[in-house]
């Protein structure tokens, strides 16, 4: 071996912080939520979950077999894309799915654009995207009302934000129910506490920044408050809003990507608000009952825009000569 | 240094494939391949008009001024669109239909200016008549096959005429693959596999070389 200097920009200074170990974290942090899935909607979240997560992994060594790249299962990159794409799927669908959708994920969204850190967009909801277009039906019925370890009613339920929307009949559930996680939906995103627990274990380990969810969290609560109800001005049901869909699980398990969120802190709040907005636009406006997946995607399309336009101040200068070298 | 006949035809496939290696022609390649039948009629559609208009091209070559060669490349290359768009008018009205506005839009398709520009411009009229029909063939190929795959995954099965294989599709069909979506992670990952297929081979040729 020889010596190599190895030449960097800085910053120089290290953190014991390693893909791996901080990819850990993410998983630590998703498992409430996982429990919470299987809690609610029984043995078929679990192996909706297991089928997204080996075919993820799986998919990932065989690929980078087949192109003769270093295997980086270990890494558990493809772990979290496996839950987090399982996470977004309604509990009823048929386990091809989860199969199908990791696989494209994996393949196409992430490793054909370089792998870990190259891709352009969340591979998960790549996937879900693709899964969406593919089979829609299945994507948007599947619902099932929730039960107690397996107590799963069999029949199509109504999500709230479809009974918000006026596209389904149905009561709406408690506040505390939502909370909770009692309620139609995909898998991962009913429980509230349960993704919060996993959020504020991320934010105490440094893993996430909280200026993403936050942001996109609370223009959500803003702009649902205000355009909320049709004809009227600041009467909209914002708290439901919030609470419904997957709009916590997106702002801190999706929107944080690290590959495709921006990384100054003016970008990730400009980051979480464009979500915010987008989100609310295919709410209130757009064709499909929920947008949080859509925003996140569109977001991560432009984030390599957002880091143009918030160049970091240059150490050193000021106002002027900043917006100079900036050009 | 004149090639063979042969060689301006059989190039058309591999090495100067239009849709994967040259990437032209793309508008009708990405949205006509539904269905095999269309991708067929679309492709010979384009094979008549590449043909006409390469040996026309050629004939008039050494009369044609430079400075006003591309009216007389439109003239020649919109005279067998009308054709082909009155006789698919007449007897396959049904397909008239389906391909609808991308049968006139030929006269605009790079792959026709493109070989009249590049090839038929410059070389003897048989070349040019090779290099017509082996190009208008490798893109024919390239959407049946492109549109077989789309189909079959899109619609379960492929359906020419009153045959149909498999006779009931045996998986639940992914509409998104008749989409635009489809339409582009289907052509890109069929270059895809083109392009590592070709780099083998070179690097095989390579080696031998050595």
């Amino acid at each position: 071996m020889t010596e190599r200097l190895v030449v960097s920009p800085s910053p120089h200074w290290k953190t014991g912080k390693t893909v791996p170990a901080l990819m850990l974290d993410v998983v630590m942090a998703l498992m409430p939520a996982v429990v919470a899935s299987v809690v609610f909607f029984g043995w078929k979240a679990l192996a909706i979950i297991l089928t997204s997560v080996s075919s993820a992994v799986i998919s990932e060594a065989v690929y980078e077999k087949a192109v003769k790249r270093e295997v980086t299962i270990k890494d558990y990159s493809a772990v979290i894309t496996g839950i987090l794409l399982a996470m977004n799927m309604p509990p009823g669908v048929p386990l091809w799915m989860p199969a199908i959708g990791s696989a494209f994920a994996i393949v196409i969204a992430k490793q054909l654009f370089g792998g870990l850190g190259c891709n352009f967009v969340n591979p998960a909801l790549a996937g879900r995207a693709f899964l969406m277009a593919a089979w829609p039906l299945h994507m948007t019925r599947d619902w099932l009302a929730p039960g107690f370890f397996g107590g799963v009613d069999a029949a199509a339920s109504a999500t709230p934000l479809a009974v918000l929307k006026g596209a389904s009949g149905g009561a709406l559930p408690g506040i505390w129910d939502m909370l909770l996680g009692n309620r139609a939906g995909c898998l991962g995103e009913t429980s509230i506490i349960a993704i919060l627990i996993g959020g504020i274990y991320l934010i105490w380990k440094e893993v996430i920044d909280p200026r993403i969810p936050l942001g996109f969290i609370g223009t959500v609560f803003v702009l649902t408050w205000v355009f909320g109800k049709p004809g009227a001005f600041f009467q909209g049901n914002a708290v439901y809003h919030i609470l419904s869909g997957g709009l916590f699980l997106g702002a801190f398990f999706m929107a944080t990507d690290y590959v495709t969120s921006p990384v100054t802190a003016k970008g990730r709040l400009l980051m979480g608000i464009g979500c915010g907005a987008i989100t609310v636009l295919i709410r209130l406006w757009g064709g499909y009952p929920e947008g949080v997946s859509y925003s996140i995607l569109l977001m991560n399309l432009v984030t390599p825009l957002i880091d143009r336009v918030v160049v970091p101040r240059y150490y050193g200068w000021k106002g002027e000569a900043r917006k100079e070298k900036a050009l | 240094m004149r090639r063979s006949v042969f060689y301006d035809f059989i190039k058309g496939f591999i090495e100067e494939n239009p849709t994967f290696r040259l990437v032209i022609g793309m508008c009708p390649t990405l949205a006509v391949t539904t269905s095999v039948v269309n991708g067929f009629w679309m492709g010979v559609s384009v094979i008549f008009v590449l043909v006409f208009a390469n040996v026309f091209v050629s004939l008039l070559r050494k009369v044609t001024p430079d400075e006003i060669r591309l009216p007389v490349f439109v003239i020649l290359i919109a005279t067998p669109v009308v054709i082909v768009e009155l006789v698919m008018r007449a007897y396959l009205p049904a397909m008239y239909e389906i391909l609808g506005i991308f049968v006139p839009l030929i006269v605009v398709n790079c792959i026709i200016i493109a070989r009249a520009e590049a090839f038929a411009f410059k070389q003897p009229v048989l070349n040019s008549f090779a290099d017509g029909l082996g190009i208008g063939a490798g893109y024919t190929l390239n959407l049946i096959l492109i549109s077989g795959i789309r189909e079959f995954l899109g619609t379960g099965q492929i359906t020419v005429g009153s045959f149909r294989f498999p006779a009931a599709p045996f998986f639940e069909p992914a509409a998104v693959m008749l989409t635009p979506p489809g339409g582009f992670i289907c052509l890109g990952l069929l270059m895809a596999v083109l392009n590592v297929l070709l780099a083998r081979r070179e690097r095989k040729a390579k080696a031998q070389a050595v």
